[in-house]
């Protein structure tokens, strides 16, 4: 790899690892990174996603995206992460000098989630609660918008809405304390503990689901094949766009938390693990979710693609209304809510431990400093801009374009550059097979040099296209130009000036040995 | 639910739960290093 910098001591980076932290198994790692892979898209998403998009044939093109792009994506994360033992802006510095600025424009797209994410947390929970006395009424719809979000025309304000307030600074304290906590008894002993939790709840709702009347034509309207899908470029395209934003993949998470993990540890066993688990739990969530809108179209009358719907509409409008029509809706209510709480904490918790992550490696802070410098600030701007009535257009408007244009563009310009500009993937490829239960071959490269650039390409230009057509949402252009294309641009730009500040003299910027020489015992007069 | 929709759920199952299944059992039988109890946390 020319032009790297010299290889660090064995002895160093045992050091390194142990003041950054790391989990304590490998049963912990893939937990937390099942936790933050299984999110808010796998119960609210996927199965609108597969429903819209050829139904039953959906399954092929969803396969060949997990196995042709998603996986080794995955893979392709890990190898970076465990490689060089860093945080995202970390582990691409020892890459490359230039390619520090692909690890903070990744840091700077953690941060603008952790700020919006944090709110649906909070809306979850309270809904939870509002599931017992059914709080919604007759009109879900304007409950949420009008008497609980009290939504306001797009712009910014500060009028605050007291019932979103209170929710999300709890939301901020649970978070900051497991971030306190640090790797291992934060990160990893929460995942241990919500991840099973949020199965076996899941679990229970799709078992009270599937006995609810109506629930075989929900199922009948998810699983019927469209095979005339499959000839339509646009279905494969939500395939493999339903499979990358599913798995959490492109934008540093799984970079920081490979860093976390033993030298020795089996990563490409552990990846299709993560990856089987993260579908998994998606293909449950759709059973689940179509069973009860099964319920819900025979109860009003209507047809199933008349109910069918996804993100806030079905999470906070459609399933109110199941509640209130079910037998021990409550019972549903609190289940359904309970899991969108559990599987946002886990997310959240891996987006702003990307973030600080990189904090602490730049700075050589402690936990204790990082969190605090990082987790204060978030909150606080998460707080006065999503816990007033102007939250949800801001929050609409800057999820879009920061996936679309934030997300999709750095992951493809991320594989581009580590393919073609450091060609790095020999050596990442056989950092991983050092340790591996299954071994990747040419094939790994080949899928991540050429096929992931190329699909991330078209999903890019198809967006891009659609941004530019019509305004996004109907808001304003300049609502549109400041919350959308100025977030998605602005972080950039602060990934830019951050990447010119320079490192904390305590962190080392060299590349850990390689696996199978940092395994040899050091001789006298070695190479230091 | 038609025949149809019941082979494809059935397809999915199969692949996505029985993957994940082959993929845990993979994991097992695999006898690589593990960290163990590496509680370098601070």
């Amino acid at each position: 790899m020319a032009g790297h910098p010299r290889p660090a001591t064995p002895t160093a980076s045992s050091a390194e690892e142990a003041h950054r932290g790391a989990f304590s198994s490998r049963r912990v790692f893939i937990l937390a990174a099942i936790g933050s892979a299984a999110g808010l898209g796998n119960i609210w998403r996927f199965p609108y996603v597969a429903y819209e998009n050829g139904g039953g044939a959906f399954v092929i093109p969803y396969l060949v995206a997990l196995l042709s792009a998603g996986i080794p994506f995955l893979l392709f994360d890990y190898a970076i992460g465990h490689r060089y033992r860093g945080s995202a802006p970390l582990s691409f510095r020892r890459m490359g000098r230039a390619g520090e600025v692909l690890g903070w424009w990744q840091v700077g797209i953690c941060a603008v989630i952790a700020v919006y994410y944090a709110v649906i947390i909070a809306w979850a929970a309270r809904y939870a609660l509002f599931s017992f006395g059914q709080t919604w009424g007759d009109d879900p719809n304007e409950f949420l918008f009008v008497d609980f979000l009290q939504v306001a025309e797009p712009g910014l304000g500060l009028e605050f809405v007291p019932g979103v307030l209170v929710p999300l600074a709890l939301v901020w304290l649970t978070i900051l304390v497991i971030m306190l906590l640090g790797v291992q008894r934060g990160i990893g002993a929460a995942s241990v503990v919500f991840i099973p939790l949020m199965v076996l709840a899941f679990l229970a709702l799709v078992v009270r689901s599937l006995f609810l009347p109506g629930a075989a034509a929900g199922l009948d309207a998810l699983f019927t094949p469209d095979w005339s899908a499959l000839a339509d470029t646009g279905v494969w395209a939500a395939a493999f766009g339903q499979v990358f934003f599913s798995l959490s993949v492109g934008f540093g998470i799984m970079i920081t938390y490979a860093s976390y993990v033993g030298r020795r540890t089996d990563m490409t066993g552990s990846g299709l693990v993560v990856g089987f688990s993260n579908s998994g739990f998606e293909l449950l969530a759709g059973i689940g979710v179509f069973a009860a809108l099964g319920f819900m179209a025979q109860a009003s009358g209507l047809r199933i693609d008349e109910v069918a719907t996804d993100g806030l509409g079905l999470a906070f409008v459609a399933f109110p209304a199941i509640i209130s029509e079910a037998p021990a809706g409550q019972l549903i209510g609190v289940l359904f809510f309970g899991c969108l709480v559990l599987a946002g904490l886990t997310s959240l918790i891996s987006v702003i431990e990307v973030v600080i992550s990189g904090v602490r490696d730049k700075l050589d802070l402690g936990r204790l400093g990082a969190t605090l410098l990082v987790g204060v600030p978030t909150a606080t701007v998460s707080v006065l801009l999503f816990a007033t009535t102007t939250g949800v257009p801001i929050l609409d408007t800057a999820d879009y374009f920061i996936n679309q244009f934030g997300i999709v563009l750095v992951a493809g310009v991320s594989v581009l550059v580590v393919t073609w500009v450091y060609r790095d993937l020999p050596d990442l490829r056989a950092h991983m097979n050092a340790t591996a239960s299954l071994r990747l071959g040419r094939w790994w490269m080949l899928l991540i040099g050429v096929i992931t650039p190329a699909v991330l390409g078209y999903v890019l230009v198809q967006e891009l296209r659609n941004a530019l057509e019509a305004p996004y949402g109907d808001y304003p252009a300049w609502f549109v130009n400041t919350m959308g294309w100025g977030v998605a641009i602005g972080v950039v730009v602060v990934a830019v000036v951050i990447s010119l500040l320079p490192w904390s003299s305590r962190t080392s910027l060299d590349t850990p040995l390689p696996l199978a020489d940092a395994t040899r015992p050091v001789r006298k007069g070695a190479r230091q | 639910m038609s025949g149809a929709a019941i082979v494809m759920m059935l397809v999915a199952m199969l692949v996505i739960w029985g993957g994940l299944a082959l993929a845990v059992l993979n994991l097992l039988r695999y006898h690589g290093e593990e960290p163990g109890e590496v509680r370098r946390d601070l």
